[in-house]
């Protein structure tokens, strides 16, 4: 039951440690910059000492161990980098705090009481004390005035955190599918998979939709999660309803993410990268998916054509003539026009590949192609000795062999 | 005080309430059977008005029909009332009459059931076609369940009765199966006002 | 009688009780053994030790195992054998559906673990999200099994909520008002309640599923208008309730072991009495708190995050009342001390990080995580586990008549609390680190080795402590010392009984004047008068019955048939149901 597994996974273990630190350190680095920045522009804003210092103490706390080992945490939910995310992280430090408190006299009293009240040799019974009406009603009070405490501004951030941006956000069309996410923003006409690049400053409105069943999306430096619903359909005239999540990133930086609603097999293989960049690199990156990659088509004129990388030129033979690629892939403005798989346009300039969970060189790449259940156990990708059947349809194994899917990683690695 | 204790003692009957354990589980047990009716109506109501195919319950429902097999089923319930009359009085005679009149009424509610469910079905309406199939299917089905399981009671009620095993002392027995039927009526009411009346 | 035939047929909620805790003790090693495979998997990042497939019938077995098959059949294990002793009743108010309750849970239990055999144990989560859980994203047995077994445990939980309200209103000795009954049957009657309230709503989840996935029909499904969220309103409408039922039994036995070793009446008693019953009714307004990240809305949010900042009220309550009972006590420290103590001091962590997700935008981060693992776990074991092991240490010298070793309760007591600490602490960490819940690994990247690896270690002290209490329990019950009927000097009439009780309980019914008939000297005396006393007769107790086990086998028959997807086989198991209830009913209850 366990064997073929393990031995795929020591696969997978392979292919990362040959090229695992890369994207790793990418993150940390820009994550590590950053922090610093945003802490000493914190340290401008606060006004009341006190507060600014039990705010310190309480995130020093709640990080307890990471101050202690330096580590980085790519998906904590106490360093936001949105103004969604700060909403939830003052609401957590207040009621921390709180907690604390509670925590801190019940404790207190408790400990006193065992070690005040233990029953001393011989001692009698003592006299019963059946209640005090006083008693009950200050700590029935004094919760309560708690909890309105921490209702109120719950409330507010509720509202806040769910409240469309004023003005021309930046749209997104967020599919979640068994196990990958695919990111479509109308107004630019771009697709892409997994890994999103947004712009620092302005507000961005994501909204989201399921494939197939539940998801969760959550990029916790972002804000918290909302859920992915499969659009329930309705009568003609009817309104359509899909959830949304609005929020404008403050910093730049490579933010990581997953889906956090069980779906299915391959769950926790379901990663997203959001990369927030200045608004020059996201219009690069956008003009960038505009313009077709350079290698992406057969050159026109022979003489470019000789002096192509012949592994490219054989990979898109073998991705335009030699598979069905085309049939769950599409390539922006080549004749590939698939829609049930990730769109490749300039898969080469993507981190990861399989949704976060490869770094995208040409070795994952070929083991991607080969071996996608190695990767990724319940993927809805053939191999090259598999196949797979999705919503009805089988789709046979893509019989590769090594030379073809060595080209074809070669091929996609090409397209940046 | 030991008195008291040793009359209790030889009393199975004895309860801090004074009710019969039967009666106050019974009681609970509808308490529960309320929240399954509860949520499967809501589940109807739920789904009122999102079904995207038809034939929609407007198209389909028969008021005048189900008017009359409500009524029928009403009156069942009072042949019941009776029915627990005759058995208190010890009329073997009434005891039958009332309880075959109970058995009689509610098998004609479900030939009524069984007839709806057969025409919805060559009109085109089966669970699986809308969400309005589904939940009418699942909602009025269960109620018929119910049904189909209160007949098979009252039968064995009147097997008793007719076999003379039936006294003012087992009355219990048919109080307790009335309660049943009762709720089982109040609850298709509901169905019928949620359902057919108010669409 | 005795032998095996004797357990078959019994009608005695003492053995019946004991039957049953013997069921969910078994499986809390079922389920434990399924957690440590679960922590080996999590230990290492990106580990392959179980394959993901494994893994999501493993966490979904605990969950439905640890929920379904242990905290609550355990906790009725206790109302089975106390209530009917606390509040001076010979029996329940319907021994034979009391033991049909039980034949029905272990076939269910049964029923629902036999999909191992078949490589297709449920792999959807316990909470079984629709539309994951429909025949185009799971195809298999693996949800099959899960909704029939679920159904099959609703049906034991419903009668066995009937069976506890009517023993409780209808049959206290006399004089033994409600607002003198003990705690643990109080909450009893509260946990009652709410079975037989939530169980129907969750059924009717499950009968949807059964429909859409065996019948065709559209319940959850999208293109034909169905909504999935259907299932989670349905789920969570039982699912809060349900955490109540697990937990309020544990407030009952510990607010019964506190006052008994602190040698002082509980501190406000009709107060703890309606800050339970407060609960148990707000537990039905607060279900969409579960929700948060569904997109219900900012109002319906905000409604959700009042009721549940309201219900955290009466927790508080009860808490400081149980602080209070001990304030000025004379205090012992014997094992069911140590863990209700345990409990009062865990517990209050477990209700303060769900105060943090009670805020719906910390929710948005925390839902979902490793937090709420660490959150949930912190009030379920900490609250309802070791609470049940508080009962377990206080009232088995009145089961076996036999004293368990005070040194071995120690060594559970502490290894327990490091244990469990160790494993659940971290999981905060963790998730507020980024890890989702039910997730089968990691990334290196993520850095939550560390955190995974400190539970893994804690999960396996845990376990070992577990045995502890294994070895105690079998070894008391062998040659523990013997028994008087009131070891603890504890106050209320199952203490007033010898150890372990006669089969009719009271010779003769003892009359109550008070809450506390131990601890009044004269009242002591009338009523050990009675229930020390040697009957001239024995009382007439219901005779044994076969026809429970009859019509359980019936029951679960019908359901199992249901699998074979042939429309009329459901209809054999019925007929074995019905002629089983026929025979029951014409058999007279005592002989």
């Amino acid at each position: 039951m366990f064997a073929p597994v393990a031995e795929a996974s020591g696969k997978r273990r392979i292919a990362r440690s040959a090229a695992g630190p890369r994207i790793a350190l990418r993150g940390v680095m820009s994550l590590r910059r950053l922090t610093q920045a945003r802490l000493n522009q914190a340290r401008g804003m606060k006004n009341a000492n006190l507060l600014r210092w039990m705010r310190q103490v309480g995130l020093l706390l709640t990080m307890a161990m990471v101050s202690a080992c330096g580590e980085e945490y790519l998906q904590s939910t106490i360093d936001p980098v949105t103004d969604y995310g700060e909403v939830s992280q003052s609401l957590y430090l207040q009621v921390f705090w709180w907690t604390m408190i509670v925590l801190a006299v019940v404790w207190a009293v408790m400990a006193y009481i065992l070690v005040r009240f233990r029953e001393k040799p011989g001692q009698e019974r003592p006299k019963p004390v059946h209640g005090h009406m006083g008693l009950e009603i200050a700590w029935t009070i004094a919760p309560a005035i708690i909890v309105v405490a921490i209702t109120i501004p719950t409330i507010k951030g509720v509202f806040k955190v769910q409240r469309p941006p004023e003005g021309d956000a930046l749209v997104v069309e967020v599919t979640g599918k068994r196990y990958w996410w695919s990111f479509h923003i109308p107004e630019l006409g771009v697709t892409t998979a997994n890994e999103l690049h947004l712009p620092v400053g302005r507000p961005v409105s994501l909204r989201l939709e399921s494939g197939d069943v539940i998801h969760s999306f959550w990029v916790p430096r972002l804000g918290g999660k909302r859920d992915v619903n499969p659009v329930v359909t309705v009568r003609e005239g009817g309104e359509e309803k899909r959830n949304w999540m609005h929020f404008t990133l403050r910093e730049e930086g490579v933010f990581w993410g997953q889906c956090a609603e069980f779906c299915g097999e391959a769950h926790s293989l379901m990663g997203i990268r959001v990369v927030g960049e200045s608004e020059e690199d996201f219009q690069a990156w956008v003009s960038d998916w505009q313009t077709t990659a350079p290698t992406a088509n057969a050159p026109e004129d022979a003489s470019e054509a000789t002096t192509e990388n012949p592994l490219v030129a054989r990979g898109r033979e073998v991705f335009f003539r030699e598979s069905y690629c085309v049939l769950c892939h599409s390539i922006q403005g080549t004749v590939a026009p698939g829609t049930i798989g990730p769109n490749l346009t300039r898969v080469g300039g993507r981190s990861t590949i399989a949704a976060g969970m490869l770094e995208n060189t040409p070795e994952n790449l070929e083991l991607w192609i080969r071996d996608p259940r190695s990767v990724k156990p319940g993927v809805q990708m053939p191999g090259a000795q598999y196949d797979v059947t999705y919503e009805g349809v089988t789709f046979p194994p893509t019989n590769l062999d090594d030379e073809q899917i060595r080209a074809l990683a070669a091929y996609l690695s090409s397209m940046r | 005080m030991a008195r008291a204790a040793v009359i209790a003692q030889d009393d199975h009957h004895y309860t801090s309430t004074g009710l019969s354990s039967w009666k106050v589980g019974f009681w609970t047990f509808i308490g529960s059977e309320c929240l399954l009716f509860a949520s499967l109506i809501s589940t109807y109501l739920v789904y009122k008005g999102r079904s995207v195919v038809g034939p929609y319950p407007e198209e389909i429902l028969n008021i005048p029909l189900t008017s009359v097999s409500t009524f029928v089923l009403l009156m069942s319930s009072l042949a019941m009332v009776l029915a627990l009359d005759g058995v208190q009085r010890g009329s073997r005679k009434l005891s039958l009459i009332w309880l075959g009149g109970v058995i009689l009424l509610g098998s004609a509610f479900l030939g009524f059931q069984a007839y709806e469910f057969t025409h919805f079905v060559h009109e085109g309406l089966t669970i699986g076609t809308n969400v309005f199939g589904s939940s009418f299917f699942v909602l009025t089905g269960f109620h018929g369940a119910h049904v189909t399981g209160g007949v098979i009671w009252m039968i064995t009620l009147w097997i008793m009765a007719a076999r003379g095993k039936l006294a003012p002392a087992d009355s219990l027995k048919v109080e307790i199966a009335g309660l049943y039927w009762h709720f089982v009526d109040i609850v298709w009411i509901v169905i019928f006002t949620l359902v057919y009346l108010i669409q | 009688m005795t032998g095996l035939w004797s357990w078959l047929t019994t009608v005695d909620h003492k053995r019946i009780g004991v039957m049953y805790f013997l069921t969910s003790f078994f499986f809390f090693f079922v389920g434990g053994l399924e957690a440590l495979l679960i922590r080996i998997q999590l230990m290492r990042p990106e580990n392959a030790f179980i394959s993901a497939e494994t893994y999501s019938q493993m966490f979904t077995m605990h969950g439905t195992t640890m929920v379904f098959l242990v905290a609550m059949p355990m906790a009725v294990a206790f109302f089975n054998y106390v209530v009917p002793l606390q509040i001076g009743a010979r029996d329940v108010a319907f021994p034979r559906l009391n033991a049909l309750s039980f034949w029905v849970f272990l076939f269910g239990g049964l029923f629902i673990n036999s999909s191992f055999l078949f490589g297709a144990a449920p792999n959807t989560s316990w909470v079984g999200y629709a539309n994951l859980t429909s025949l185009q994203f799971t195809p298999g047995r693996n949800v099959e099994f899960w909704l029939i077994g679920l159904s099959i445990l609703g049906i034991s939980s419903i009668l066995g909520g009937v069976n506890f309200i009517t023993t409780i209103i209808n049959l206290r000795a006399p004089g033994m008002k409600l607002l003198r009954m003990p705690l643990f049957s109080w909450m009893a009657l509260v946990t009652s309640f709410l079975l037989v309230t939530a169980i129907p709503v969750v059924a009717v989840a499950l009968i949807l599923l059964a429909f859409d996935r065996f019948f065709g029909a559209n319940f959850y499904e999208v293109t034909a208008g169905g909504d999935p969220i259907l299932w989670q309103h349905l789920f969570w409408l039982f699912g809060h309730p349900e955490v109540y039922i697990l937990i309020l039994p544990s407030f009952g036995i510990i607010s019964d072991v506190i006052p008994t070793f602190s040698r002082k009446p509980l501190f406000g008693y009709p107060v703890v009495v309606y800050a339970g019953i407060l609960i148990g009714f707000i537990g039905w307004g607060v279900w969409s708190h579960h929700m948060f990240t569904v997109g219900l809305g900012p109002i319906a949010d905000s409604f959700f995050v009042a009721s549940t900042m309201i219900i955290a009220i009466p927790t508080a309550i009860k808490i400081f009342n149980w602080l209070a009972t001990m304030w000025g006590g004379a205090l012992r420290f014997p094992p069911p001390m140590l863990f209700a103590v345990g409990v009062v001091a865990v517990f209050t962590v477990g209700g303060l990080s769900g105060i943090m997700h009670a805020s719906a935008p910390i929710d948005l981060q925390q839902h979902d995580s490793y937090f709420v693992v660490a959150h949930f776990h912190y009030v379920l074991v900490g609250g309802a586990l070791m609470g049940l092991f508080s009962g377990i240490y206080f009232w088995f010298p009145k089961v076996t008549g036999k004293l368990m070793s005070e040194s071995l309760g120690k060594w559970h007591f502490w290894t327990t609390m490091i244990g469990f600490n160790l494993t659940f602490f971290p999981m905060h960490f963790a998730g507020l680190f980024g890890m989702p819940r039910r997730t089968w690994t990691y990334q290196a990247e993520l850095n939550l080795e560390t955190w995974n690896q400190l539970s893994t270690v804690g999960a396996f002290i845990f376990g070992i402590s577990s045995l502890f209490l294994v070895w105690n329990l079998f070894r008391s019950w062998k040659k523990g010392e013997a028994a008087p009927a009131n070891p603890w000097d504890a106050a209320t009439l199952e203490w007033s009984i010898p150890s372990p009780p006669p089969h009719y309980n009271f010779p003769v019914l003892p009359k109550v004047r008070s809450r506390e008939p131990l601890w009044d000297e004269v009242e002591r005396a009338e009523v050990e008068a009675v229930t020390l006393s040697e009957p001239e007769h024995e009382p007439e107790m219901p005779s044994p019955s076969f026809w429970p086990l009859v019509v359980a086998l019936g029951v679960v028959l019908s359901w199992a048939l249901v699998m074979t997807g042939v429309w009329w086989a459901p209809l054999l198991g019925l007929a074995l149901t019905a002629f089983g209830i026929f025979s029951w009913a014409f058999q007279p209850a005592f002989r």
